[in-house]
């Protein structure tokens, strides 16, 4: 199956890097869900959560942004965060 | 003749000292190097994902937008000055003030009123000095700049680009900075930040020839509207941090000269201890052989 490639950066480093199935984000005009095969994006962030489900089968990773944007592009995703709560291991409901 | 002894142990004393001070300079500065090259490597990815996103946007859409479209109602123009905040560092902040007045004179030539923003302590006393005024100024980080202090001069500098003509809008920012080229060469550098000119990365896509055609949302105007203040900040920093990196290079370079000038001086004060030791040795036997001399021939 088709994965994704998830970077997650703030201004001053990265935050989180690799494969996952599936990327949710608080888009401007609505939560987004990004799975495989999504058509290229570029969207503005709201406040709220981004959630990545990993590829390996590993807890769904969720942080809290207060704004950025988010690209992605064949498969490529980029969610570009101003300021990033810590990791949280949200309840792995999202399977 | 003694005297003169003592003020050479005096100076080779205080000049050992002097060299102790320069030695920890030069190695506090040779660690935090290495931060620094790690928080441009920290800052490198945010960066290259920002640009991109600017290239896809300005090569995707035809909007329009305040940063990107030159001004030609006002006759000012802004400067930010980046130097140090502390001196040992050789020539570093003069050279950087010294381009900096070349280019305040060269667009006073042009008949532009000048509105200098300046960061780092060592610029902001050579205006105060010279009783310029500063439109803003920044200090107490220039060795270790943080994405916060970057973002609060990028918001100034932005605000008085979009701001109207009669409350003191400029039509043009440049940036005077240092450029880390590598640990020996560090070199003076004039950008001009607003208005913008995206070119950078626009080729630089990756395997893909096309770029995609992008979905924006909500709109490709407010998505440029949300990522060009954020690439300004983006600029800004990674100027900072090429400057903090200049600096810590230069003084680290400076200081290891100042060592070594000392370690010369030591070496020439010992040399003067010792002939004056001799000659105080050999006045001694002269008088007492000449003493002896007079007593034996009375």
């Amino acid at each position: 199956m088709a994965q994704l490639e998830v970077d997650v950066v703030a201004a001053d480093g990265k935050v989180w890097s690799g494969s996952a199935r599936q990327v949710s984000a608080p888009a401007a005009d609505g939560d987004v869900g990004i799975l495989a095969g999504h058509t290229p994006l570029l969207s503005v962030l709201r406040p709220g959560a981004v959630r990545v489900v990993p590829v390996d089968g590993g807890a769904t990773l969720s942080w809290h942004v207060d704004g950025g944007f988010m690209s992605v592009d064949s498969d490529q995703v980029t969610v570009v965060v101003d300021s990033v709560a810590k990791a949280t291991t949200a309840a792995a409901t999202g399977h | 003749m003694a005297g003169k002894q003592r003020i050479y142990k005096a100076r080779i004393k205080s000049t050992q000292s002097l060299k102790k001070m320069f030695r920890a300079q030069e190695l506090i500065a040779a660690s935090r190097i290495g931060k620094a090259r790690d928080r441009v490597a920290m800052a490198t990815p945010y960066a290259r994902a920002i640009t991109r996103a600017v290239s896809a946007v300005a090569t995707h859409s035809d909007v329009s937008h305040p940063f990107l479209v030159e001004r030609d109602d006002v006759p000012r123009v802004a400067v930010l000055l980046v130097a140090s905040d502390r001196g040992m560092a050789g020539a570093y902040s003069a050279s950087v003030i010294r381009e900096t007045e070349r280019l305040v004179q060269r667009l006073e030539g042009e008949g532009k009123q000048v509105a200098l923003y300046v960061a780092g302590r060592r610029a902001v006393a050579f205006y105060r000095f010279r009783q310029r005024e500063l439109a803003g100024q920044w200090t107490g980080f220039s060795d270790a700049p943080t994405p916060q202090i970057a973002d609060e001069i990028a918001d100034a500098l932005l605000a008085a680009f979009t701001a109207p003509v009669e409350e003191g809008g400029v039509g043009e920012v440049h940036v005077v900075f240092t450029q880390f080229v590598n640990m020996v060469t560090q070199r003076p550098r004039v950008i001009r930040m607003l208005p913008l000119e995206v070119v950078e990365g626009v080729a630089a896509v990756g395997e893909h020839d096309a770029l995609p055609l992008y979905e924006f949302e909500p709109s490709p105007e407010e998505v440029l509207d949300a990522l060009l203040p954020r690439y300004v900040r983006t600029r800004i920093y990674a100027n900072l941090l090429q400057a903090a990196a200049s600096e810590l290079a230069a003084r680290q370079r400076a200081m290891h000269t100042a060592t070594d000038n000392a370690e010369d001086l030591i070496r020439t004060y010992t040399r003067l201890a010792n002939q004056a030791r001799q000659g105080e040795i050999t006045q001694e036997i002269s008088e007492i052989v000449s003493g002896a001399d007079a007593l034996a021939s009375s």
